[in-house]
């Protein structure tokens, strides 16, 4: 049987920090998650698709804040490489004239396709969602992607045919 | 259940580290009760004995209480707002505006701030006024009187370092001018008396203060310095010498 002054002590502190954690706890958290945020949009449009001869590869969308290679094969097909190594996460460099993506910090090598083939990438280049927007310009969106290891390169919007 | 619930009580109670942390036992005795304030780093800021007159509202108003628990608001409400705000001419005024109209909470938390910060220095003139009335700066308190006055102060440097940082007209303006104060102090202040032929505005204590000539953004980054991180460290350490001191003196001063 608690005593009198148990309960009261009890009572008393038991207010305070409910009333203090109630009050302050959720409030703290909330405001840790602002409601704006001041960062690249995921999606950006990059021209339009005669910009882009067949057989080449961009790097005009190489640079922050996009960071994604442009590639438009022989037959007109386009998609998009996000310029993310798959091995730790460095930026590959396009080497037209040996055709390969050369990162250069362990030295991953990845074909036009963005498919890993020296160095120890364990997977092929990301490719981000590629579109045509109402306007005619391509669009693209990074915070959609496709894995080749996991068979999404045929789905579509992995690759645009214009 | 009641049984089994007083046997976890125990094991906890018994427990190592509940023992390293809480030394006193639990025998329902004024020594024990006295220990368990004493013993604590936290509770030893209480007195282990409370004089009568001491909770006499009317005689102490609570004024010096109500002061460190303003600074304690002050603290952490300030901790939080330091997430979003960058003490930079370019960020400074657009921080203070995505705090009070996109932050979840943050017009609630600048307002905190901001009315904590004035109810300090109310309370602090009044924790004064208090302690004059009922003369207790008397001897053997005249040492903390003293301190007291540094204190205060330090309250109003505390506010005058927070004026400058929303970075707007009214922030600069005042800035300016009360800093134009330093021009003045004694020896080094460039218009200052007894300053030597060698001080110079661009040497004085003021150039010291605005880190330039004019209120500019060292000016903004020297005074958010100040105001988050030197003179509260100051505070906290005068408030721990003025606490200790109240104690050593004999506790609380009672009535005349």
């Amino acid at each position: 049987m608690a005593s009198r002054r148990q309960f009261f002590k009890f009572l008393g502190w038991g207010n305070f920090v409910a009333a203090l954690g109630l009050a302050f706890g959720p409030g703290l958290i909330r405001f840790l998650y602002p409601r704006v945020l001041f960062e690249p949009s995921s999606t950006f449009k990059a021209g339009f698709p005669d910009e882009y001869p067949p057989g080449t590869v961009s790097e005009k969308y190489k640079k922050n804040p996009f960071g994604v290679w442009i590639v438009r094969r022989e037959d007109g097909e386009f998609y998009a490489l996000l310029t993310i190594c798959t091995h730790l996460g460095c930026t590959p460099r396009w080497f037209g004239s040996e055709n390969k993506f050369k990162c250069p910090c362990h030295g991953s090598g990845f074909d036009r396709d963005g498919i890993n083939y020296e160095g120890p990438a364990p997977r092929p280049l990301e490719r981000v969602k590629i579109a045509l927007a109402d306007d005619g310009q391509l669009e693209i969106d990074k915070s959609v992607k496709f894995l080749g290891e996991r068979g999404d390169w045929g789905k579509p919007g992995s690759f645009l045919k214009v | 259940m009641n049984e089994k619930r007083n046997g976890l009580k125990e094991k906890i109670v018994n427990s190592q580290i509940w023992r390293s942390m809480f030394r006193h036992g639990y025998e329902n005795t004024g020594r024990r009760y006295t220990l368990q304030i004493l013993q604590n780093v936290w509770l030893h800021l209480h007195p282990p004995r409370v004089p009568r007159h001491g909770i006499n509202f009317r005689f102490t108003w609570c004024m010096g209480g109500i002061t460190f628990l303003m600074f304690l608001v002050t603290a952490v409400t300030g901790v939080l707002l330091m997430f979003y705000y960058r003490p930079t001419a370019e960020y400074a005024f657009r921080d203070v505006q995505y705090l009070e109209f996109d932050i979840p909470f943050g017009m609630l938390l600048r307002n905190m701030h901001r009315w904590a910060a004035h109810g300090m220095v109310i309370a602090v003139m009044l924790h004064m006024f208090r302690v004059f009335l009922t003369g207790s700066y008397k001897k053997p308190r005249e040492f903390n009187w003293g301190v007291g006055v540094i204190l205060l102060v330090v309250t109003l440097f505390l506010s005058f370092t927070g004026y400058l940082l929303p970075w707007d007209q009214l922030a600069f303006w005042a800035v300016t001018v009360g800093t134009n104060m330093a021009r003045a102090t004694p020896v080094l202040g460039h218009e200052g008396p007894f300053h030597p032929q060698d001080i110079t505005q661009e040497n004085d204590v003021r150039f010291a203060l605005l880190g330039g000539t004019i209120v500019g953004p060292s000016t903004l980054l020297r005074f958010y310095i100040l105001h988050c991180v030197a003179v509260p460290l100051l505070a906290s350490v005068l408030m721990a010498l003025h606490f200790w001191r109240v104690r050593k003196d004999g506790g609380i001063s009672g009535p005349l």
